[in-house]
């Protein structure tokens, strides 16, 4: 099923889930990498471009991914989930949608600072809106530095989460958004 | 007696007079501070400090008095590249968040007749302070047409990455000046 039911995720919210949280970490690793890069590495003109064309299409998928959750029914949460519980994990995926954007927006506005457009794959480009504060590729930058750490560290505190779940609690938190088994038990 | 002090009094005031103290023209933007460096071996990339200011004073009469002092704010390169820009704001290059000033100040001038000279003096970037020369030549000098008096010259200077401890070491990059200054 594509959709959500009100015990299930459906196909979309769990290929769109597992999707960002590959390109994300994907994205960080990356990003980590490439600026310590020689200048004359191969890779230097190459990974900045592909971080870039990936960062934007990324976003384009988590207003998707965003759209798509609103619209849908949502699961609720399983009966053997705490309250508090329930609050903290909700805290945090909102944390790290807001963390995504704040780094889409940061890491447009170090590439733009300029007046240059962000060239995706070749295919189109992104204009620049133009510089807002003085050095703004500094200020952005350090945002986009700091905030991608946060944002890895919440993942892994959701990853954590996630698994202590499944391996402590055996409960069907980890499993809903997996396919192929049964993921309907409603514990 | 008293007439020679009168004379030395007169001569030393004549003197100092003729010295006169300019302010660089930072404010009108007559002035820049400009750079070269090789783009592996094929062509030249150019930039530019945005932000400095400075002094000197200069006569026309005794060009080996002369005195200049610049002070550079490094946060403020421009090579019309905002990512390159922060590359080179970083630690790799000028660390400015550690080192955000850059200062000239000159020990010596080296009058060569014809408006050239050798101008000698420390120059501070990213914290380490070695000796370079400016060839200087005078462009040109007098009353502005808004009731100030002008003086200008340029000068080229060489000056190496790995002199003044960039981490990346990039080679030569050479100093284009050029300033003109007010007599304040």
């Amino acid at each position: 099923m594509l959709k959500n039911t009100k015990q299930t995720y459906g196909s979309f919210a769990k290929v769109m889930h597992w999707l960002v949280a590959l390109v994300v970490i994907a994205m960080f690793a990356v990003g980590f990498w490439m600026v310590t890069l020689d200048y004359y590495s191969e890779w230097y003109k190459v990974a900045p471009h592909y971080h870039k064309s990936v960062g934007i299409l990324l976003a384009i998928i988590v207003v998707f991914r965003l759209l798509w959750r609103v619209l849908n029914p949502r699961p609720e949460a399983l009966k053997s989930h705490a309250k508090w519980e329930i609050v903290i994990a909700h805290l945090a995926h909102w944390v790290m949608y807001i963390l995504l954007f704040a780094i889409f927006l940061s890491g447009y506005l170090i590439s733009t600072a300029d007046g240059r457009a962000i060239e995706v794959f070749n295919w189109f480009g992104v204009p620049s809106m133009g510089e807002f504060i003085a050095n703004q590729e500094d200020v952005a930058g350090e945002f986009h530095q700091y905030l991608a750490y946060f944002l890895i560290g919440l993942v892994l505190v959701h990853g954590a989460a996630a698994l202590k779940h499944h391996f402590i609690d055996k409960d069907s938190t980890l499993r809903r958004m997996m396919w192929g088994s049964d993921n309907s038990d409603h514990k | 007696m008293t007439k020679i002090m009168t004379l030395i009094s007169t001569l030393l005031i004549t003197l100092s007079v003729n010295a006169a103290d300019y302010a660089i023209d930072t404010k009108g933007a007559h002035a820049s501070i400009n750079f070269k460096v090789q783009h592996l071996g094929f062509s030249w990339l150019t930039g530019r400090f945005n932000n400095f200011e400075g002094s000197f004073s200069y006569d026309e009469e005794k060009p080996e008095a002369s005195k200049i002092q610049v002070n550079i704010d490094t946060t403020s390169i421009d090579s019309n590249h905002a990512e390159r820009d922060k590359h080179l704001r970083s630690d790799d290059f000028l660390n400015v968040d550690k080192h955000p000033k850059a200062t000239f100040v000159s020990t010596g001038f080296k009058a060569l007749g014809n408006g050239k000279m050798k101008v000698m003096g420390d120059f501070t970037l990213n914290g380490v302070t070695k000796t370079i020369t400016i060839d200087a030549e005078k462009v040109g000098g007098g009353k502005d047409p808004w009731g100030g008096y002008r003086v200008g010259f340029s000068g080229d200077a060489k000056i190496n990455m790995g002199d003044f401890n960039f981490k990346k070491n990039y080679g030569d990059v050479w100093l284009e000046l050029h300033v003109e200054g007010i007599k304040k």
